[in-house]
Protein backbone atom coordinates (compact mmCIF):
# COMPACT_ATOMS: atom_id res chain seq x y z
CA UNK A 1 0.00 0.00 0.00
CA UNK A 2 1.14 3.56 -1.00
CA UNK A 3 1.12 7.40 0.54
CA UNK A 4 1.13 10.12 -1.02
CA UNK A 5 1.74 13.84 0.70
CA UNK A 6 0.71 16.92 0.23
CA UNK A 7 3.95 19.22 -0.37
CA UNK A 8 2.62 22.35 2.13
CA UNK A 9 1.18 20.76 4.84
CA UNK A 10 2.62 16.80 4.83
CA UNK A 11 -1.03 15.74 5.25
CA UNK A 12 -0.83 12.18 3.85
CA UNK A 13 -2.97 10.01 1.94
CA UNK A 14 -2.28 6.37 3.03
CA UNK A 15 -4.15 3.80 0.94
CA UNK A 16 -4.50 1.43 3.61
CA UNK A 17 -6.46 4.27 6.24
CA UNK A 18 -7.70 6.26 3.26
CA UNK A 19 -9.42 9.53 3.97
CA UNK A 20 -13.28 8.06 5.89
CA UNK A 21 -14.25 11.69 6.35
CA UNK A 22 -13.55 12.52 2.60
CA UNK A 23 -15.57 9.79 0.97
CA UNK A 24 -12.34 7.60 0.35
CA UNK A 25 -13.25 4.43 2.66
CA UNK A 26 -10.09 2.56 3.95
CA UNK A 27 -8.47 0.58 1.22
CA UNK A 28 -9.54 3.21 -1.45
CA UNK A 29 -6.28 3.07 -3.70
CA UNK A 30 -4.61 6.49 -4.78
CA UNK A 31 -5.73 6.13 -8.63
CA UNK A 32 -9.31 6.42 -7.40
CA UNK A 33 -9.21 9.53 -5.85
CA UNK A 34 -10.16 12.29 -8.08
CA UNK A 35 -7.67 14.59 -9.71
CA UNK A 36 -9.23 17.76 -8.41
CA UNK A 37 -9.61 16.36 -5.18
CA UNK A 38 -7.24 18.98 -2.75
CA UNK A 39 -5.67 18.29 0.43
CA UNK A 40 -8.26 18.26 3.04
CA UNK A 41 -5.98 20.55 5.55
CA UNK A 42 -4.41 23.24 3.48
CA UNK A 43 -6.52 23.31 0.67
CA UNK A 44 -3.36 24.73 -1.34
CA UNK A 45 -2.21 21.88 -3.35
CA UNK A 46 -4.65 19.20 -5.19
CA UNK A 47 -3.97 15.69 -5.77
CA UNK A 48 -2.00 15.88 -8.70
CA UNK A 49 0.69 18.06 -6.82
CA UNK A 50 0.89 14.89 -3.95
CA UNK A 51 4.01 13.39 -3.62
CA UNK A 52 4.67 9.98 -3.13
CA UNK A 53 6.20 9.07 0.36
CA UNK A 54 9.47 6.57 0.07
CA UNK A 55 8.87 3.73 1.88
CA UNK A 56 11.49 3.76 5.18
CA UNK B 1 12.21 14.73 27.34
CA UNK B 2 12.45 15.06 23.44
CA UNK B 3 15.38 15.85 21.42
CA UNK B 4 12.95 18.20 19.68
CA UNK B 5 12.42 20.05 22.86
CA UNK B 6 15.84 19.89 24.33
CA UNK B 7 17.07 21.69 20.71
CA UNK B 8 14.90 24.30 20.91
CA UNK B 9 16.03 25.06 24.80
CA UNK B 10 19.00 27.30 24.17
CA UNK B 11 16.85 29.46 21.51
CA UNK B 12 14.33 29.96 23.79
CA UNK B 13 16.62 31.69 25.99
CA UNK B 14 18.20 34.10 23.05
CA UNK B 15 15.01 34.52 21.44
CA UNK B 16 11.90 35.92 23.06
CA UNK B 17 8.38 36.77 21.56
CA UNK B 18 8.01 40.27 21.80
CA UNK B 19 3.94 39.94 21.13
CA UNK B 20 3.55 37.40 23.09
CA UNK B 21 1.07 39.02 26.08
CA UNK B 22 0.19 41.05 23.50
CA UNK B 23 -2.09 38.74 22.35
CA UNK B 24 -4.10 39.40 25.55
CA UNK B 25 -5.38 42.06 23.99
CA UNK B 26 -7.51 40.06 21.71
CA UNK B 27 -9.59 39.00 24.95
CA UNK B 28 -10.84 43.17 25.18
CA UNK B 29 -12.81 42.14 22.06
CA UNK B 30 -15.59 39.85 23.25
CA UNK B 31 -15.45 41.84 26.64
CA UNK B 32 -16.61 44.52 24.98
CA UNK B 33 -20.72 44.60 25.63
CA UNK B 34 -19.35 44.61 29.29
CA UNK B 35 -17.40 47.08 28.85
CA UNK B 36 -20.37 48.94 27.32
CA UNK B 37 -22.56 48.73 30.51
CA UNK B 38 -19.14 49.63 32.87
CA UNK B 39 -18.82 53.06 30.66
CA UNK B 40 -22.63 53.58 30.59
CA UNK B 41 -22.56 53.28 34.52
CA UNK B 42 -19.40 55.02 35.37
CA UNK B 43 -20.86 58.16 32.75
CA UNK B 44 -24.41 57.95 32.77
CA UNK B 45 -24.09 58.30 28.94
CA UNK B 46 -25.99 55.90 26.75
CA UNK B 47 -24.19 57.11 23.95
CA UNK B 48 -21.41 54.54 25.53
CA UNK B 49 -23.47 51.39 24.73
CA UNK B 50 -21.66 52.07 20.87
CA UNK B 51 -18.19 51.45 22.55
CA UNK B 52 -17.61 48.40 20.20
CA UNK B 53 -17.99 50.36 16.90
CA UNK B 54 -15.70 53.05 17.85
CA UNK B 55 -13.18 50.58 19.21
CA UNK B 56 -13.38 48.25 15.60
CA UNK B 57 -13.92 51.88 13.70
CA UNK B 58 -12.18 54.70 15.29
CA UNK B 59 -9.86 53.55 18.29
CA UNK B 60 -7.78 50.83 16.59
CA UNK B 61 -7.43 53.18 12.83
CA UNK B 62 -5.92 55.71 15.73
CA UNK B 63 -3.95 53.03 17.14
CA UNK B 64 -2.54 51.69 13.82
CA UNK B 65 -1.63 55.22 13.03
CA UNK B 66 0.25 56.04 16.50
CA UNK B 67 2.07 52.64 16.99
CA UNK B 68 2.97 51.93 13.27
CA UNK B 69 4.16 49.20 11.80
CA UNK B 70 6.03 46.27 13.06
CA UNK B 71 8.26 43.54 10.37
CA UNK B 72 9.73 41.31 12.85
CA UNK B 73 9.71 37.44 12.27
CA UNK B 74 10.62 35.14 14.72
CA UNK B 75 13.77 33.11 13.51
CA UNK B 76 13.08 30.10 11.45
CA UNK B 77 14.37 27.93 14.42
CA UNK B 78 11.93 29.02 16.36
CA UNK B 79 8.62 28.42 14.43
CA UNK B 80 8.56 24.82 15.67
CA UNK B 81 8.21 25.49 19.61
CA UNK B 82 6.29 28.76 19.13
CA UNK B 83 3.48 26.56 17.43
CA UNK B 84 3.84 24.25 19.95
CA UNK B 85 3.67 26.37 22.92
CA UNK B 86 -0.19 26.07 24.22
CA UNK B 87 -0.51 29.60 26.00
CA UNK B 88 -1.27 30.98 22.75
CA UNK B 89 -3.85 28.78 21.58
CA UNK B 90 -5.66 29.33 24.77
CA UNK B 91 -5.50 32.92 23.88
CA UNK B 92 -7.45 32.04 21.04
CA UNK B 93 -10.14 29.56 23.22
CA UNK B 94 -11.11 31.77 26.21
CA UNK B 95 -12.48 33.79 23.46
CA UNK B 96 -15.34 31.93 22.84
CA UNK B 97 -16.51 31.87 26.41
CA UNK B 98 -16.09 35.32 26.67
CA UNK B 99 -18.08 35.59 23.63
CA UNK B 100 -21.05 34.15 24.37
CA UNK B 101 -21.24 35.78 28.30
CA UNK B 102 -21.23 39.12 26.37
CA UNK B 103 -24.49 37.60 24.36
CA UNK B 104 -26.26 36.34 26.95
CA UNK B 105 -25.66 39.43 29.07
CA UNK B 106 -26.63 41.64 26.02
CA UNK B 107 -29.99 39.38 26.16
CA UNK B 108 -30.62 40.28 29.60
CA UNK B 109 -29.99 43.88 28.48
CA UNK B 110 -32.45 44.26 25.77
CA UNK B 111 -34.91 41.91 27.52
CA UNK B 112 -34.87 43.87 30.90
CA UNK B 113 -32.41 46.68 31.17
CA UNK B 114 -34.74 49.40 30.16
CA UNK B 115 -33.02 50.88 27.45
CA UNK B 116 -33.98 53.56 24.69
CA UNK B 117 -34.32 52.39 21.16
CA UNK B 118 -30.67 53.91 20.22
CA UNK B 119 -29.33 52.04 23.47
CA UNK B 120 -30.16 48.91 22.41
CA UNK B 121 -28.77 49.80 18.81
CA UNK B 122 -25.59 50.53 20.42
CA UNK B 123 -25.32 47.25 22.30
CA UNK B 124 -26.09 45.48 19.33
CA UNK B 125 -23.55 46.66 17.28
CA UNK B 126 -21.39 46.20 20.09
CA UNK B 127 -22.45 42.49 20.42
CA UNK B 128 -22.20 42.73 16.26
CA UNK B 129 -18.36 43.62 16.26
CA UNK B 130 -17.68 40.83 18.86
CA UNK B 131 -19.34 37.99 16.47
CA UNK B 132 -17.74 39.95 13.53
CA UNK B 133 -14.10 39.04 15.41
CA UNK B 134 -15.25 36.00 16.83
CA UNK B 135 -15.40 34.85 12.93
CA UNK B 136 -11.49 35.97 12.95
CA UNK B 137 -11.35 33.68 15.59
CA UNK B 138 -12.98 30.85 14.15
CA UNK B 139 -10.72 31.30 11.09
CA UNK B 140 -7.89 30.66 13.54
CA UNK B 141 -9.00 27.55 14.57
CA UNK B 142 -11.04 26.30 11.95
CA UNK B 143 -7.38 25.73 9.71
CA UNK B 144 -6.39 23.83 12.51
CA UNK B 145 -6.19 19.64 11.99
CA UNK B 146 -7.16 19.09 15.92
CA UNK B 147 -10.59 18.14 15.82
CA UNK B 148 -12.02 19.95 19.33
CA UNK B 149 -9.67 22.78 17.44
CA UNK B 150 -12.57 22.83 14.19
CA UNK B 151 -15.47 22.35 16.60
CA UNK B 152 -14.70 25.45 18.88
CA UNK B 153 -14.60 27.47 15.65
CA UNK B 154 -18.05 25.94 14.65
CA UNK B 155 -18.97 26.94 17.91
CA UNK B 156 -17.64 30.54 17.64
CA UNK B 157 -19.42 31.05 13.93
CA UNK B 158 -22.93 30.34 15.75
CA UNK B 159 -23.27 33.74 16.97
CA UNK B 160 -23.30 34.93 13.44
CA UNK B 161 -24.90 32.19 11.95
CA UNK B 162 -22.13 32.38 9.31
CA UNK B 163 -21.46 27.96 10.13
CA UNK B 164 -21.09 27.53 6.64
CA UNK B 165 -17.72 29.91 6.23
CA UNK B 166 -15.10 27.11 7.90
CA UNK B 167 -16.01 24.76 5.26
CA UNK B 168 -16.13 27.47 2.48
CA UNK B 169 -13.33 29.39 3.60
CA UNK B 170 -10.99 26.16 3.78
CA UNK B 171 -12.04 23.87 0.98
CA UNK B 172 -13.61 26.80 -1.23
CA UNK B 173 -11.95 30.26 -1.05
CA UNK B 174 -8.17 28.59 -0.25
CA UNK B 175 -8.09 26.34 -3.10
CA UNK B 176 -9.79 29.28 -5.58
CA UNK B 177 -8.07 32.19 -4.21
CA UNK B 178 -7.04 35.46 -6.51
CA UNK B 179 -9.13 33.96 -9.54
CA UNK B 180 -12.81 35.36 -10.97
CA UNK B 181 -14.27 31.47 -9.36
CA UNK B 182 -13.95 32.87 -5.77
CA UNK B 183 -16.27 34.63 -4.78
CA UNK B 184 -14.33 35.59 -1.52
CA UNK B 185 -11.85 37.65 -3.91
CA UNK B 186 -12.98 41.13 -4.95
CA UNK B 187 -11.68 41.96 -8.20
CA UNK B 188 -10.67 45.38 -9.84
CA UNK B 189 -13.19 47.85 -9.41
CA UNK B 190 -16.08 46.26 -7.95
CA UNK B 191 -16.54 48.36 -4.85
CA UNK B 192 -17.29 46.61 -1.53
CA UNK B 193 -21.56 47.29 -1.94
CA UNK B 194 -21.30 45.30 -4.89
CA UNK B 195 -19.27 42.43 -3.78
CA UNK B 196 -20.71 41.92 -0.59
CA UNK B 197 -24.12 40.31 -1.64
CA UNK B 198 -21.84 38.39 -4.06
CA UNK B 199 -19.34 36.94 -1.71
CA UNK B 200 -22.46 36.09 0.88
CA UNK B 201 -24.16 34.58 -1.39
CA UNK B 202 -21.42 32.50 -3.79
CA UNK B 203 -19.99 31.06 -0.50
CA UNK B 204 -23.05 29.50 1.04
CA UNK B 205 -24.01 27.96 -2.23
CA UNK B 206 -20.44 27.30 -2.55
CA UNK B 207 -20.17 25.65 0.99
CA UNK B 208 -23.32 23.46 0.45
CA UNK B 209 -21.87 22.29 -2.91
CA UNK B 210 -18.41 21.24 -1.38
CA UNK B 211 -20.57 19.08 1.19
CA UNK B 212 -22.97 17.55 -1.49
CA UNK B 213 -19.97 16.57 -3.37
CA UNK B 214 -18.16 15.34 -0.26
CA UNK B 215 -21.34 13.50 0.64
CA UNK B 216 -22.07 11.79 -2.52
CA UNK B 217 -18.57 10.22 -2.62
CA UNK B 218 -20.01 8.70 1.00
CA UNK B 219 -22.99 7.70 -0.36
CA UNK B 220 -24.82 10.42 2.28
CA UNK B 221 -28.25 12.26 1.47
CA UNK B 222 -27.85 15.59 1.63
CA UNK B 223 -29.70 16.25 4.29
CA UNK B 224 -27.70 14.25 6.82
CA UNK B 225 -26.48 15.57 10.29
CA UNK B 226 -23.27 14.85 9.20
CA UNK B 227 -23.49 17.34 7.01
CA UNK B 228 -21.08 20.11 8.79
CA UNK B 229 -23.02 23.50 7.17
CA UNK B 230 -26.63 21.82 8.18
CA UNK B 231 -25.31 20.75 11.62
CA UNK B 232 -23.44 23.95 11.67
CA UNK B 233 -26.47 25.72 11.09
CA UNK B 234 -28.73 23.89 13.34
CA UNK B 235 -26.22 25.24 16.19
CA UNK B 236 -27.21 29.00 15.36
CA UNK B 237 -31.12 27.98 15.13
CA UNK B 238 -30.74 26.00 18.70
CA UNK B 239 -28.49 29.38 20.06
CA UNK B 240 -31.48 31.85 19.10
CA UNK B 241 -34.39 29.73 20.11
CA UNK B 242 -32.79 29.26 23.89
CA UNK B 243 -31.92 33.03 23.75
CA UNK B 244 -35.60 33.54 22.74
CA UNK B 245 -37.47 30.97 24.96
CA UNK B 246 -34.92 32.42 27.87
CA UNK B 247 -35.44 36.57 27.35
CA UNK B 248 -38.38 36.62 25.11
CA UNK B 249 -39.36 37.48 21.80
CA UNK B 250 -37.95 40.83 21.67
CA UNK B 251 -34.15 39.67 21.74
CA UNK B 252 -35.12 37.68 18.44
CA UNK B 253 -34.91 40.64 16.52
CA UNK B 254 -31.33 41.80 17.70
CA UNK B 255 -29.78 38.35 17.71
CA UNK B 256 -30.44 38.90 13.89
CA UNK B 257 -29.40 42.50 13.48
CA UNK B 258 -26.05 41.72 15.23
CA UNK B 259 -25.68 38.37 13.20
CA UNK B 260 -26.03 40.45 9.85
CA UNK B 261 -23.89 43.25 11.27
CA UNK B 262 -21.00 41.40 12.38
CA UNK B 263 -20.94 38.75 9.29
CA UNK B 264 -20.65 41.89 6.93
CA UNK B 265 -17.57 42.87 9.11
CA UNK B 266 -15.74 39.42 8.33
CA UNK B 267 -16.87 40.47 4.20
CA UNK B 268 -15.62 43.59 4.46
CA UNK B 269 -12.46 42.27 5.70
CA UNK B 270 -12.48 39.67 2.58
CA UNK B 271 -13.02 42.30 0.69
CA UNK B 272 -9.39 43.95 1.32
CA UNK B 273 -7.72 40.66 1.03
CA UNK B 274 -7.13 39.98 -2.62
CA UNK B 275 -8.85 43.28 -3.89
CA UNK B 276 -7.77 43.11 -7.88
CA UNK B 277 -5.07 40.43 -7.17
CA UNK B 278 -5.11 37.67 -9.78
CA UNK B 279 -3.39 34.21 -10.52
CA UNK B 280 -2.10 33.56 -14.39
CA UNK B 281 -3.34 30.75 -16.04
CA UNK B 282 -0.44 28.46 -16.81
CA UNK B 283 -0.38 26.26 -20.51
CA UNK B 284 -1.92 23.86 -19.07
CA UNK B 285 -5.02 25.55 -18.07
CA UNK B 286 -4.79 25.14 -14.51
CA UNK B 287 -4.02 28.43 -12.75
CA UNK B 288 -0.62 29.52 -11.26
CA UNK B 289 0.21 28.37 -7.55
CA UNK B 290 -1.53 30.78 -4.89
CA UNK B 291 2.17 32.79 -4.40
CA UNK B 292 2.73 35.49 -1.22
CA UNK B 293 2.26 38.09 -4.25
CA UNK B 294 -1.68 37.37 -4.44
CA UNK B 295 -2.69 38.84 -1.23
CA UNK B 296 -2.72 42.47 0.81
CA UNK B 297 -0.98 42.62 3.65
CA UNK B 298 -0.49 45.09 6.64
CA UNK B 299 2.01 45.43 9.28
CA UNK B 300 0.39 47.60 11.32
CA UNK B 301 0.80 46.12 14.70
CA UNK B 302 -2.61 47.25 16.45
CA UNK B 303 -4.88 45.56 13.88
CA UNK B 304 -2.70 42.84 13.77
CA UNK B 305 -2.96 41.88 17.18
CA UNK B 306 -6.51 42.44 17.39
CA UNK B 307 -6.61 40.30 14.17
CA UNK B 308 -4.50 36.88 15.49
CA UNK B 309 -1.71 38.21 12.61
CA UNK B 310 -4.41 37.82 9.71
CA UNK B 311 -2.62 40.44 8.26
CA UNK B 312 0.33 38.46 7.43
CA UNK B 313 -2.27 37.18 4.96
CA UNK B 314 0.51 35.78 1.84
CA UNK B 315 2.08 33.44 4.66
CA UNK B 316 -1.34 32.55 6.12
CA UNK B 317 -1.87 31.53 1.88
CA UNK B 318 0.71 29.76 2.33
CA UNK B 319 0.65 27.88 4.77
CA UNK B 320 -2.97 28.33 5.90
CA UNK B 321 -2.40 25.33 8.89
CA UNK B 322 0.14 27.92 10.80
CA UNK B 323 -0.72 29.00 13.63
CA UNK B 324 -1.28 33.07 14.20
CA UNK B 325 1.82 33.34 16.58
CA UNK B 326 4.79 32.15 13.72
CA UNK B 327 3.34 34.37 10.77
CA UNK B 328 5.79 35.98 8.91
CA UNK B 329 6.11 38.93 7.33
CA UNK B 330 7.69 39.47 3.84
CA UNK B 331 9.20 42.49 1.69
CA UNK B 332 8.24 43.60 -1.44
CA UNK B 333 4.54 42.00 -1.20
CA UNK B 334 1.72 44.16 -1.84
CA UNK B 335 0.96 46.23 1.42
CA UNK B 336 -1.84 48.31 2.42
CA UNK B 337 -1.59 51.81 3.49
CA UNK B 338 -2.65 50.92 6.64
CA UNK B 339 -3.77 48.21 9.44
CA UNK B 340 -7.01 46.44 7.90
CA UNK B 341 -9.27 48.36 10.39
CA UNK B 342 -8.40 51.49 8.91
CA UNK B 343 -8.43 49.79 5.38
CA UNK B 344 -12.38 48.71 6.47
CA UNK B 345 -13.60 52.08 6.83
CA UNK B 346 -11.85 53.39 3.47
CA UNK B 347 -13.38 50.27 2.02
CA UNK B 348 -17.28 51.85 2.53
CA UNK B 349 -16.12 55.07 1.48
CA UNK B 350 -16.14 53.27 -2.81
CA UNK B 351 -14.70 56.79 -4.31
CA UNK B 352 -11.65 56.84 -1.79
CA UNK B 353 -11.20 53.38 -1.91
CA UNK B 354 -10.74 53.83 -5.78
CA UNK B 355 -8.33 56.55 -5.45
CA UNK B 356 -5.93 55.22 -3.53
CA UNK B 357 -5.75 51.48 -3.87
CA UNK B 358 -6.99 50.74 -8.12
CA UNK B 359 -3.20 52.90 -8.82
CA UNK B 360 -1.87 50.13 -6.39
CA UNK B 361 -2.95 47.36 -8.00
CA UNK B 362 -1.81 48.52 -11.32
CA UNK B 363 1.63 49.53 -9.78
CA UNK B 364 1.85 45.84 -8.27
CA UNK B 365 1.42 44.82 -11.74
CA UNK B 366 4.39 47.09 -13.53
CA UNK B 367 1.49 49.37 -14.80
CA UNK B 368 -0.21 46.22 -16.83
CA UNK B 369 -3.80 46.53 -15.90
CA UNK B 370 -4.55 43.19 -17.91
CA UNK B 371 -2.86 41.14 -15.38
CA UNK B 372 -4.98 41.87 -12.58
CA UNK B 373 -8.76 40.62 -11.95
CA UNK B 374 -10.73 43.04 -13.30
CA UNK B 375 -14.54 43.30 -12.75
CA UNK B 376 -15.78 42.11 -15.94
CA UNK B 377 -18.36 44.84 -16.53
CA UNK B 378 -15.73 47.04 -15.74
CA UNK B 379 -12.92 45.72 -17.79
CA UNK B 380 -13.34 48.43 -21.24
CA UNK B 381 -13.41 51.35 -18.25
CA UNK B 382 -10.29 50.19 -16.74
CA UNK B 383 -8.54 49.34 -20.11
CA UNK B 384 -8.98 52.74 -20.95
CA UNK B 385 -7.64 54.24 -17.76
CA UNK B 386 -5.10 52.51 -17.22
CA UNK B 387 -4.42 50.46 -20.19
CA UNK B 388 -1.12 51.11 -22.56
CA UNK B 389 -3.63 53.39 -24.90
CA UNK B 390 -4.41 55.85 -21.75
CA UNK B 391 -0.37 55.95 -20.88
CA UNK B 392 0.32 57.05 -24.30
CA UNK B 393 -2.27 59.74 -24.10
Amino acid sequence: MAAYRCPVCEYTYDEETGAPREGFPAGTPWSDVPDDWNCPDCGVRDKVDFEPVEEA
Amino acid sequence: MTSAVADAQPLQATWSDPKRYLWLFGLVVPLLPFIAYGMVELTGSGLLWWVGPFVVFVLIPFLDQVIGKDAENPPDSAIKWLEQDRYYRWCTYVFIPLQYAGLVFACTQWANGGLAFFEELGLAMSVAMVGGIAINTAHELGHKTKKYEKWLAKVSLAQTGYGHFFIEHNRGHHVRVATPEDPASSRLGESFWAFYPRTAWGSLTSALHLEKVRLDRLGKPFLSIQNDVLNAWAMTVVLFAALTAGFGLEVLPWLVVQAIVGSSLLEVVNYLEHYGLLRQKQDDGRYERCAPEHSWNSDNVASNVFLYHLQRHSDHHANPTRRYQALRHFEHLPELPSGYATMIVMAYATPIWRRVIDPMVVAHYGGDVTKANILPRKREKYLAKYGPSAEAA
